[in-house]
């Protein structure tokens, strides 16, 4: 274990950001971030379950027979995001029906069952618990990051507020699907371009 | 008769699974460098979805609604879908071995993939009969494997062109996976 909690935190945040560094986990990335908020809640309800199933993983590892590992990792994952669901009803009800299907979904987010598999089967509780907070964190910012150019271009406002005078026209190219894909590739293309200065 | 036609339809073409409703994008993504991939994808994908949508659809009415435990719906359909996708890596390993070597990692990743999950929510959500559901699942796969295929024959074309260094790979897929959803995007105006 050379790298100490600190980095195990922040790699997340820059050096391996999903989804730009690790390609994983896209769907919910195209689909819910035709706005600042939805993207926001994805990120923190997906934050949520990593951060859970990473500890519980970790907490279990040596329990786990390794051939039945991806089973019990995808009923630890699916029983968080029920509970993410059920607290999402109770509590942010407007936004549960933004995101819809996207909830139960993040249950097949590869980007959780990777860091279970990568990194919480083979770490001890705190530093599994780092890692998914970092990796959490930093899907938070691209989701958000996406979320505001889509929807600055696509609807002229951000996080609901206007941003643009009355006489902006929309660019509802930006919040359709093919915008999405466009809009993400471009800035996986800046984000290379920036790592390789 | 009428009905179902319009369900096909609007499955394959105007709500793509891909390329419309955003599902299904890692496998997409990752196993359209080379259309051999490409094609025993699509097929398993074909296969799995078919499988996972009857048997969801039936434990979803006959077991979580009868029992009244619709809060886990989640974890029931994933364990489903896990224990099939078994099957068929299994079922592959032995028969078909070259298929096998050639999906690689992609393959247990069905699993995860969210088009097979996706469909089968979707299914229950639209409140589906079982004739509908079953041809729901079928109409999305195809959908997925045209989308999966077409993208491949546009990706394979790409890679020889001279492509700006930072927009390679990955990047320049998405681009040209939007070109393609601006295609099927036409298809909104058909039904």
């Amino acid at each position: 274990m050379a790298k100490t909690l600190a980095q195990e935190f922040t790699k997340g945040l820059w050096e391996e950001i999903p989804p730009f560094r690790l390609v994983l986990g896209l769907c919910p990335v195209l689909a819910v971030t035709k706005s600042v908020e939805n993207g926001l809640g994805m990120g923190i309800a997906t934050t949520f379950v990593l951060v859970c199933s990473n500890f519980l993983v970790s907490m279990l590892r040596n329990v786990i027979p390794s051939k039945i590992r991806i089973a019990c990792f995808i009923i630890i994952i699916a029983t968080f995001v029920t509970v993410v669901e059920l607290l999402m009803q109770a509590f942010a009800y407007p936004l549960y029906l933004q995101l819809g299907i996207f909830i139960p979904l993040i249950v097949v987010n590869c980007i959780v069952l990777g860091r279970a598999e990568a990194f919480a089967s083979k770490n001890n509780p705190v530093f599994s618990v780092a890692d998914g907070l970092g990796i959490g964190i930093g899907f938070t910012l691209s989701l958000s990051a996406l979320g505001a150019v889509r929807e600055v271009l696509g609807e002229g406002t951000f996080y609901g507020m206007q941003v643009f005078g009355p006489s902006f026209e929309p660019f509802t190219f930006m919040v359709e699907a093919p915008g999405a894909f466009v809009c993400l590739g471009l800035m996986l293309c800046l984000m290379n371009l920036a790592g390789s200065r | 008769m009428g009905d179902i036609f319009v369900l096909i339809i609007s499955c394959i073409f105007i709500n793509n699974i891909v390329l419309a409703q955003y599902l299904g994008n890692c496998p997409f993504l990752g196993t359209s460098k080379k259309m051999e991939t490409a094609v025993g994808m699509a097929m398993a994908v074909i296969f799995v979805l078919t499988m996972a949508g009857i048997i969801t659809w039936i434990i979803n009415t006959y077991f979580l609604v009868g029992l009244g435990i619709e809060f886990l719906r989640t974890i029931a359909f994933i364990l489903v879908i896990a224990s099939l996708v078994q099957f068929v890596e299994m079922f592959l390993k032995k028969s078909i071995p070259a298929l096998y070597a050639g999906l690689g990692i992609f393959l247990p990743l069905i699993t995860t993939n969210c088009a097979v999950m996706g469909v089968c929510l979707i299914n229950v959500q639209e409140e589906f009969s079982f004739v509908e559901a079953l041809i729901s699942s079928i109409a999305y796969a195809v959908g997925f494997g045209l989308a999966l295929i077409l993208f491949t024959g546009v990706r394979e074309r790409v890679i020889l062109g001279r492509v700006p260094k930072p927009l390679q790979d990955t990047s320049i897929g998405l681009v040209t996976a939007g070109v393609i959803s601006l295609a099927f995007f036409a298809f909104k105006g058909m039904v």
